[in-house]
């Protein structure tokens, strides 16, 4: 487990005092602190990149940082790498690596920090940057069955809209390494799956009878490259792609990117529209939560209540596109604040139908506990140890339930989200059965989020008009519903954009979920997989 | 656990009563715009410019919209002096535009009907939406519609997504397992037309740059009833709805 953060924690001042003393002591010249900028508290860059495992392993195992993420930009003569730590009490550090445009190789911080494994991996693939020691490399987002290896879609020579002509033959996928034993067999699942309605993804099962030992996913098959082709955009065109690549977590990430957006053009956002913001992003909390429940209850086929957790879900579409004119909350961010205004009377219609949801999941939930036959098949079922979910950094409910406390609307609030009160639950036990209540809590607390914004809710205008007029990059971050969503966003003078980078909840979920996949029972295989909620196409982009 | 029994039974009867009667609850399907008449051309040409996929086309002091491209971003609706008109219903079912008349399933399938759905880059709108079909609000197993396994046992291809590169493998490869009285079903802008993603090494701009479409539903996503409307026109219970007034002396591909 991590050492302790800070000396005193709550106090920033006293946190950065004491980090760049630290610095000081360890690393000395080799690295240099800038000031805060793009959303980051600190950056810090480094003199020549051997240094930057010690530096990372320093944030994340002695300091306990979180691992955000990495973002690679080419510059026009420069690599420039950004290695987000969050910090407890203090916020987003930037690692900075800036290495001259020929550099292939990097060392990899893999070792230290498993949760960049994945990061290295799409960067290697899609900018050819190799990274030193890195175990398994290639073959990621780019399916080496239909692709050429030497194809780097990212690098700003690539044109996003060439047709692709060297598409190889669409091969069977084989993996490096399966499971050979008398007996023993691999059962491929997917893309196309489940006799009903999945999200395209393959798992390779190996399995030696009734045990599976071993589920590897592999992702990707939904990339449709929304990074690069968001490259030349304008910012409001962009904001389409970051608000419909992951439709179920929409207002989530358009949010994180009105906000980078903002930082940016460094405007204030109207207070009604900030309350405005908590709300709909609790609303869509609440709905993915309820969709997530259902899908968990589905998974055991215990149907009614299956049948009554998708009523619930399906009220609050209605609700949320009666309110806003769209089941999804499409359309609603933009930068500067929202749309459009709510009025009174909708408010009022919204939080009945809030209420009703909020109490008929607890009567849901009321119902599972007493289902001993529904608790025997999440209880220890896809178990994810609070040392395993600290080592591969999962976040959001599934994060929570295994222990990790990180909830972005605490740990750097947004949106004025720092106003309300209201609780990050969490679990111990890490298992399927955590994971649910988790979902059920966090339900409740988006409820009385909701109350307490249409309580304090003031008159006033909802977006403040503004124009990007000046080159910058900024980071905006959210809690999504699946977790921490991180945006980064470099635009031109003239608002186009540059380089848009997210790093999504379930790209960082996924690297974790062969944990809780291990020597399991053939069928808990959906159960593991609907307690863990997380979606492909919102890892994929 | 028997008190599972007695909460289905006290909860009664909850599904739609469409397709025998209309669906008006509120929030069902958030609507979309329609053709409009404005009081200048110059206010139609803005009307036309706001559009970022290029749906919205002017002519005169008219607008005419392309359904198939519209993303639902209500632009249209909220950031223009003059708003487009704006229809509420779900009836949006459509013909390709290289399809002349409507070849639904024989009917023998009018009452059972598989359906394979592939996921083809989509982003979890339209699948949610699919979702809710088998909810107890929606029902569509009342109507004699199934989800099936196997592309062997299937009538009715359902396509949602844009057809990513990645996915256009096992999307042809599922097509070509199927039973030759099969149809095929764009669901959703991106399936149509490439919605917001456009053309791109990755992205094939709609299903039908892969595969001979059938039949079309349009919207970004098309709500649970748009697509259970689109069943019933495939299974020959339901007509396509009315082909929207093209501009005239417009080549450009309508539809």
């Amino acid at each position: 487990m991590a050492a302790s953060s800070s000396p005193i924690a709550g106090d920033s001042t006293v946190v950065m005092i004491d980090l760049i003393a630290a610095l000081e002591e360890r690393f000395g010249s080799e690295i240099a602190k800038g000031l805060a900028n793009s959303g980051f508290v600190i950056t810090i860059s480094l003199s020549r990149p051997q240094v930057l495992p010690a530096l990372c392993k320093f944030l994340f195992w002695e300091r306990g940082c979180q691992f955000g993420g990495i973002i690679a930009e080419e510059q026009s003569t420069l690599w420039e790498m950004h290695y987000a730590f969050l910090m407890a009490d203090l916020g987003w550090i930037n690692v900075e690596l800036s290495v001259p445009l020929e550099t292939t190789t990097l060392p990899s911080i893999v070792k230290d920090v498993h949760a960049a494994d994945w990061h290295e991996r799409e960067i290697e693939d899609l900018f050819g940057i190799r990274f030193e020691n890195h175990p398994r490399l290639g073959d990621f987002v780019l399916h080496d069955q239909i692709w050429h290896e030497g194809i780097d879609p990212m690098r700003k020579g690539f044109s996003a809209s060439r047709p692709q002509l060297e598409r190889k033959e669409d091969l069977e996928w084989q993996p490096l390494l399966v499971v050979e034993d008398p007996g023993s067999f691999a059962m491929p699942v997917g893309p196309v799956y489940e006799g009903g309605i999945g999200e395209s993804l393959h798992f390779l099962l190996e399995t030696v009878g009734e045990d599976v030992i071993r589920a590897v996913p592999r992702l990707f098959y939904n990339y449709r490259a929304v990074e690069k082709v968001a490259e030349g955009r304008t910012l409001g065109n962009a904001l389409l792609l970051a608000e419909r690549f992951a439709a179920t977590s929409a207002f989530a990430h358009s949010l994180a990117f009105c906000l980078a957006v903002e930082k940016i053009a460094a405007v204030d956002v109207p207070p009604r529209a900030m309350a405005l913001r908590v709300l709909l992003a609790e609303l869509e909390r609440l709905r993915h939560h309820a969709g997530a429940i259902t899908a968990i209850c589905d998974s055991t086929a215990l149907s009614v209540s299956s049948a009554q957790a998708s009523i619930i879900e399906e009220n609050l579409l209605r609700a949320s596109c009666a309110f806003t004119g769209h089941r999804y909350l499409f359309g609603l961010n933009t930068p500067g604040g929202l749309s459009c205004d709510f009025g009174s009377v909708q408010c009022k219609a919204l939080l009945v139908a809030v209420d009703k949801a909020e109490s008929d999941l607890r009567i849901l939930e009321k119902r599972l506990r007493l289902s001993s036959s529904f608790l025997d098949r999440l209880e220890d079922v896809g178990v994810v140890t609070g040392e395993s979910a600290r080592d591969l950094n999962l976040v959001g409910p599934i994060g929570r339930a295994s222990a990790q406390h990180c909830d972005l609307r605490k740990a750097c609030p947004y949106s004025g989200y720092g106003r309300y009160a209201f609780e990050a639950p969490s679990e111990t036990e890490g298992d399927g059965y955590a994971r649910l209540r988790v979902l059920f809590s966090e339900a409740a607390q988006s409820a009385i989020l909701i109350h307490q914004v249409l309580e304090s809710l003031k008159e006033g205008p909802v977006r403040a008009f503004f124009e990007v007029s000046h080159a910058g990059a900024a980071l905006g971050w959210v809690e999504a519903p699946r977790g921490a969503a991180l945006h980064w966003l470099r635009v031109n003078e003239n608002g186009v954009v540059e380089r848009y980078r997210a790093i999504t909840p379930s790209f960082n979920n996924w690297l974790g979920f062969h944990v809780a996949a291990e020597d399991f029972a053939f069928q808990d295989f959906p159960i593991i997989l609907a307690t863990f909620g997380l979606s492909a196409t919102e890892c994929d982009r | 656990m028997s008190f599972w029994f007695w909460h289905g039974l006290r909860k009664g009867v909850q599904s739609t009563r469409y397709p025998a009667r209309a669906e008006n609850t509120p929030g069902v399907s958030p609507g979309r715009p329609v053709n409009t008449d404005f009081s200048s051309a110059e206010e139609a040409r803005r009307a036309a410019a706001i559009c970022p996929t290029d749906a919205i086309i002017a002519h005169g002091k008219s607008t005419y919209i392309n359904h198939g491209k519209c993303v639902h971003c209500q632009l249209c609706l909220r950031s223009l002096p003059s708003p487009m008109n704006w229809e509420p219903g779900y009836e949006w079912t459509r013909l390709p535009s290289n399809r002349a008349e409507s070849l639904p399933l024989p009917s023998a399938f009018a009452k059972s009907m598989h359906i394979m759905v592939v996921d083809a880059g989509d982003c979890g709108a339209c699948l949610r939406e699919l979702k809710q079909l088998n909810n107890p609000l929606y029902n569509m197993h009342r109507l004699g519609f199934f989800l099936t396994a196997t592309p062997r046992a299937a009538d009715l291809l359902l396509v949602v997504g844009p057809v990513s590169e990645n996915m256009r493998g096992p999307l042809l490869k599922t097509w070509e397992a199927m039973p030759t009285s099969r149809k095929v079903m764009a669901v959703g802008a991106c399936a149509i037309s490439g919605g917001v993603f456009g053309k791109s090494f990755m992205c094939a701009c709609g299903v039908s740059s892969v595969l001979p479409v059938d039949f079309e539903v349009p919207g970004n996503p098309p709500p649970p009833l748009a697509i259970l409307h689109g069943l019933l026109v495939v299974a020959g219970r339901k007509s396509v709805g009315p082909v929207q007034e093209s501009p005239k002396g417009d080549t450009a591909p309508w539809r």
